[in-house]
């Protein structure tokens, strides 16, 4: 029990150290360490981020309240999950927000930023490399030319359009109920 | 309605409540907020500030109420705005983990045949931001190579590599190291020139 605790602390203190560039990015750390490490599968993991998408708030606590609850079964669970995420980004901004004005600028953190936008790129692409598997696609080729068409179909719309994502979502959503 | 704590819960509440998509879709409406609506910092200030919250890891959303919050009411400030932001996305989950468990979504057929759509879907909303940083981050054929090559490597799952941690550690150095050594390039030709 404290076994699943720590083990959901360690990889929060994780993703909320080293999360940069975004929630997409995040994701490619969190599959990592909720997918990886067996707490959940990848089929929940992309049920989770459509959650997430389709409730107000950034990915970074839903998927830690949601995770936190699955992996403890309990409230605490998710309080200490989602504190956690937030508690050392808090820490260091808090101390940044002190520091950071009086040289703003500093060549550290533009050369940083300057070196990890491409990084971002590949985070993002490798968390979609991921999902695309049997689990979130299906088993069968007739229910996988379905899901393609309606990855490439959404694709283009959030892509070329302005059509919210959460539209999206719901039209995938019906499109599932009437064709599955 | 005097005490600026409460305040400050209230209004990081209303805007974790109320965006959808996180950070970057949360900006303009805690612009609104903070600068246009209640006046409590300057705009010039805020960008500043804004600027510190996106130099940080973790999330933006909860980065920038920290900053606010700290620089109106300081450390108690700051957990003011930081808890407001985060407990109405937190209370939403916690109800959505009880009542829609991953047993619900696959034993009950409506829901698992519209999670069967969804789930595609969702795979695209991730695609589509793979290309759009990728022209923001002015990726060319040259510095192609990086992301495809990061991607690649975690997507390999070999132990170690497949760690993206590693890759966040060596873009800030690589990029650190690059910035300062074209700094110091062109300080030589200015050097030279004059």
């Amino acid at each position: 029990m404290l076994d699943n605790y720590l083990k959901l602390i360690w990889a929060y203190l994780k993703i909320g150290l080293f999360g940069f560039g975004g929630g997409y990015a995040m994701l490619s750390l969190i599959q990592r360490e909720v997918v990886d490490s067996g707490w959940i599968t990848s089929q929940m993991f992309t049920d989770i981020v459509a959650i997430s998408q389709m409730t107000p708030g950034p990915i970074g606590i839903n998927s830690a309240t949601y995770i936190g609850y699955v992996v403890t079964g309990s409230v605490w669970g998710s309080i200490v999950t989602t504190l956690t995420v937030v508690l050392p980004p808090f820490i260091l901004t808090l101390i940044a927000s002190h520091y950071i004005q009086r040289h703003k600028q500093s060549p550290f953190i533009k050369g940083a930023f300057m070196g990890l936008r491409p990084v971002v790129v590949g985070l993002i692409a490798s968390a979609a490399m991921l999902l695309m598997n049997s689990e979130n696609f299906g088993y069968l080729n007739s229910e996988r030319i379905i899901t393609i068409a309606i990855c490439i179909a959404s694709f283009c719309i959030v892509y070329f359009t302005r059509v919210h994502p959460i539209l999206v979502i719901i039209l995938a959503g019906i499109t599932g109920l009437l064709v599955f | 309605m005097n005490n600026l704590y409460l305040q400050l819960f209230l209004t990081f509440c209303k805007i974790g409540a109320f965006t959808f998509g996180g950070g970057w879709a949360m900006i303009s409406i805690i612009q609104r907020e903070i600068v246009e609506r209640h006046r409590w910092i300057e705009l010039d200030e805020f960008l500043d500030l804004l600027a510190v919250a996106q130099s940080m890891p973790g999330i933006l959303a909860v980065n920038i109420s920290v900053v606010v919050g700290d620089r109106l009411k300081g450390l108690k400030g700051s957990i003011c705005a930081a808890l407001g932001t985060i407990l109405p996305s937190f209370l939403m989950i916690l109800a959505i983990a009880i009542f829609l468990t991953p047993d619900t979504i696959k034993n009950n057929p409506i829901v698992s045949r519209i999670f069967k759509g969804i789930r595609p879907a969702v795979v695209a909303l991730i695609i589509a931001p793979v290309l759009t940083t990728a022209k923001a981050a002015r990726i060319n054929w040259k510095t192609v190579i990086i992301p495809v090559a990061v991607a690649l490597l975690i997507y390999s799952k070999i132990p170690v590599i497949s760690n993206p941690i590693i890759y966040i550690v060596l873009g800030a150095i690589g990029g650190y190291i690059y910035y300062m050594h074209d700094l110091m390039n062109k300080n030589r030709k200015e050097a030279d020139d004059a």
